[in-house]
């Protein structure tokens, strides 16, 4: 972090830090998406995938939108033979029960106390098997619930790991494009060396005479003619060279187009080599994506088809077509 | 000038925190005054079994006078106490218990002191927390000075222990958090003070090259030293760092130096070494590319200033106000409060060689000022010579009588932590980094 501290001044902590918070808050955006990364960066996986450890804190929440299960308040449905003449005055009940005996003259009270006893009963049980039902309504939304803030804490958190992937997406993206962009900067600022020039220049007045004007076996490119430019002066040669160097780049960028047909235009090979530089033309197309071989300093790999015609090239100064 | 260093443990195996404070302190204060160490005969700190010998011994040319603990620590009925005192309304007993129970529980130590204090001009008693220092400062009056060697932990808010920081001649902090928190919590403003910390023995002639050849380290790599346990923040570490290494631009290592209480994770960038002499220590330390203290409690973290003496920089966890207050004031190192922060702080370490080399100059330049030797050794005969100069005044408050001690009226001591003032103390009279100033000057010019 190159602009967490200017050169000219002092470290300071507090200010690195500041900056550092700063460069956090522009890289995960709004506060409330740093949380929730916290959150997740402090939790563990284990938590989430452990039902009894998060449980503990489920049963908080869910009692914070839920309130706890009471017992219903049952009213009270006994009735028994003395119900009918109980009364909260002793003396009451008692005169009651001395002149039961002159009421059983009048009726038999006995089915009536029979049948509201047996329906307090009924009563009860129904009461209490209403009371299990709800309990049992109450704790199945609670596993519902549970189950919905598992999902909610595993979206939030494969949300956040999407978020993190397409960062990281950009910024491999964005220095595969700082390395290409240094890639070209070294090959346009490389010094040319005399030795290093006359390579190249050997290479291709051998050629020149060696090619008999192939019948085109596809579309003819543009930069064809540099393998014919006189290359006899320093200056020249670098222009070849330059020229060779946009081919390749034009090769790069078009997916390695310029390679084939450059190529065999130049020197082409027997026909008997065709599938040989075929395959060739693909090593170098991945070659170029994966940045090897890009680099003008870079030799050439040993056993290319170039190779032959090169080492077999005469030097510059006494090549008679140059002159 | 004749000295008593009392405290809880002392041996040259012993390499607790406070344990080795008051042995470089008694080491070093040998040179200027006559000194006699006091302490027990335990040298484990959780059972304080009787394992060393009772009598004189003489440890690196210092006197050594142990004495037996009366009886072990029941670990059960401590940790019953401990929730007692610590999360409940109890009772002035409950932790007068809590203490004995505690330990080292030594009489024979307490009624040492109470019989020979008078032969000394001063007692340093080290670690407010424990029986020995508590009992003994009371038995040694106004010769008792503490190094209170204090965290920020539920104890330092019991109430037993304000009319003990209240009542000492004078208190030797580690650091100027330790000391905001004494007085929050004891309000003992009045009582002389000074922040001193403590010095390191840092040898001279430190190899790198030697540990990454011993060990076989290679590439950078961040360092931890010290115990590997929860309590110090290390199951945090491994979890933010096996996440920072999954970033493919990193090619930090964490070394581990350490006995370790806890799994290691099996991670190919995670390397435990262990237990290490302070040889590959510091060898170790100036090898790495930083050091990473994750703990949330230290009264002063050593080995943070060790790697600063190193000129390394130090990655602490911001929760701990001391190693904050450390980092801001010394300008040699960053803290993280959570991931994000210390993924990028880390990040900046490692790849920024350029801050990573300024805050370790500002380390080395920090370590010089304060904690270099020469400056210990004279903030305390300084303030030993001032209160010899000066009579001691105040006295220890009385423990509370038999009904009082047992009123339940005392909230638990976690709720008095938390209101207690937090963050690093930092002021205006903040200490400038020396390393800082002529580039300033030469930015002014």
């Amino acid at each position: 972090m190159a602009d967490s501290s200017p050169r000219t001044d002092p470290v300071n902590v507090e200010q690195i830090m500041e900056q550092i918070r700063a460069r956090i808050r522009e890289k995960r955006g709004v506060d409330s998406a740093e949380r929730e990364i916290q959150e997740q960066a402090t939790a563990k996986l284990a938590a989430f995938l452990d039902p009894a450890a998060a449980h503990a804190d489920l049963i908080d929440q869910l009692r914070k939108v839920q309130p706890a299960y009471e017992a219903p308040q049952l009213p009270a449905y006994e009735f028994e033979d003395s119900t009918l003449y109980e009364s909260t005055r002793g003396l009451l009940t008692a005169i009651r029960r001395l002149l039961n005996p002159i009421l059983k003259l009048f009726f038999n009270p006995n089915p009536l106390i029979r049948a509201l006893n047996v329906q307090s009963k009924l009563n009860a049980i129904t009461a209490e098997r209403e009371a299990k039902r709800e309990a049992m309504r109450l704790v199945s939304e609670q596993r519902q619930y549970e189950l919905l803030h598992d999902l909610m804490v595993e979206m939030t958190r494969t949300a956040i790991e999407t978020k993190n992937l397409r960062m990281r997406v950009e910024s491999v993206a964005s220095r595969l494009e700082f390395n290409e962009r240094r890639t070209r900067g070294l090959e346009s600022a490389m010094p040319y060396k005399a030795g290093d020039a006359a390579a190249p220049s050997a290479e291709r007045p051998s050629r020149a005479p060696a090619a008999p004007a192939p019948p085109p076996q596809g579309p003819q490119p543009g930069p064809q003619p540099a393998s014919t430019m006189p290359s006899g002066a320093p200056g020249q040669l670098a222009e070849g060279q330059r020229s060779r160097r946009r081919r390749r780049r034009r090769g790069r960028r078009g997916g390695g187009m310029g390679v084939p047909v450059a190529t065999p235009a130049v020197n082409p090979p027997p026909s008997s080599d065709r599938d040989g530089s075929a395959e060739m033309v693909r090593r170098e197309d991945l070659e170029t994506f994966g940045g090897a071989a890009s680099h003008p300093t870079e030799a050439e790999p040993a056993g290319e088809h170039e190779e032959p015609a090169a080492a077999s090239a005469p030097p510059p100064p006494t090549d008679p077509e140059h002159q | 000038m004749k000295i008593a260093v009392v405290v809880q443990r002392y041996g040259p195996s012993i390499n607790g925190g406070a344990e080795l404070h008051a042995r470089y302190i008694a080491e070093h204060l040998a040179r200027h005054a006559e000194v006699e160490v006091w302490t027990t005969c335990a040298s484990d700190y959780v059972t304080w079994r009787n394992e060393l010998a009772a009598g004189v011994d003489r440890v690196n040319g210092v006197a050594v006078r142990r004495f037996r603990v009366a009886r072990e620590r029941d670990p059960l009925a401590f940790g019953r106490r401990s929730v007692r005192v610590f999360e409940a309304r109890h009772s002035i007993q409950d932790e007068l218990d809590w203490l004995e129970e505690e330990g080292p529980a030594s009489p024979e130590l307490v009624g040492h002191v109470a019989a020979h204090a008078g032969d000394f001009d001063f007692c340093l008693f080290f670690s407010y927390r424990y029986y020995h220092a508590y009992h003994g400062a009371r038995a040694a009056g106004g010769r008792a000075v503490l190094v209170p060697t204090a965290e920020r932990d539920a104890t330092v808010a019991l109430t037993i222990f304000g009319p003990l920081l209240r009542g000492v001649r004078a208190l030797m902090y580690n650091s100027p958090e330790e000391r905001a928190m004494i007085h929050a919590v004891a309000g003992n403003h009045e009582v002389p003070g000074v922040v001193v910390g403590v010095g390191s023995e840092v040898p001279p002639n430190v190899q790198p090259g030697r540990f990454r050849h011993t060990h076989g380290v290679r590439g950078p790599f961040a360092v931890y030293v010290g115990r590997i346990d929860q309590n110090k923040g290390c199951n945090e570490l491994f979890e933010y760092f096996q996440s920072y290494v999954a970033d493919p631009t990193s090619r930090l290592s964490l070394v581990l130096i350490g006995n370790s209480l806890l799994p290691i994770p099996a991670h190919p960038r995670i390397r435990h070494l262990g237990f290490l002499d302070d040889t590959d220590k510091f060898d170790a330390i100036a090898a790495a590319d930083l050091l990473i203290m994750p703990s949330y409690f230290e009264s002063l973290s050593m080995v943070a200033l060790e790697a600063w003496a190193l000129g390394r920089p130090v990655l602490a966890n911001g929760k701990c106000d001391v190693l904050k207050g450390q980092c801001i004031r010394s300008n040699a190192g960053l803290y993280y409060d959570n991931y994000a922060e210390f993924a990028e702080a880390l990040r900046v370490i490692e790849h920024n060689r350029w801050l990573s080399t300024m805050l370790g100059r500002n380390g080395r330049q920090f370590y010089r000022e304060h904690y270099d030797w020469p400056v210990i050794e004279r903030k305390y005969l300084e303030m030993l010579k001032r209160l010899q100069g000066s009579p001691a005044v105040g006295a220890f408050e009385p423990i509370p009588g038999w009904l009082a001690r047992r009123r339940e009226n005392v909230p638990p001591a976690e709720s008095v932590l938390e209101r207690l003032p937090i963050g690093p103390a930092i002021d205006g009279s903040r200490p400038e980094s020396q390393a800082a100033r002529p580039a300033m000057r030469r930015g002014l010019a």
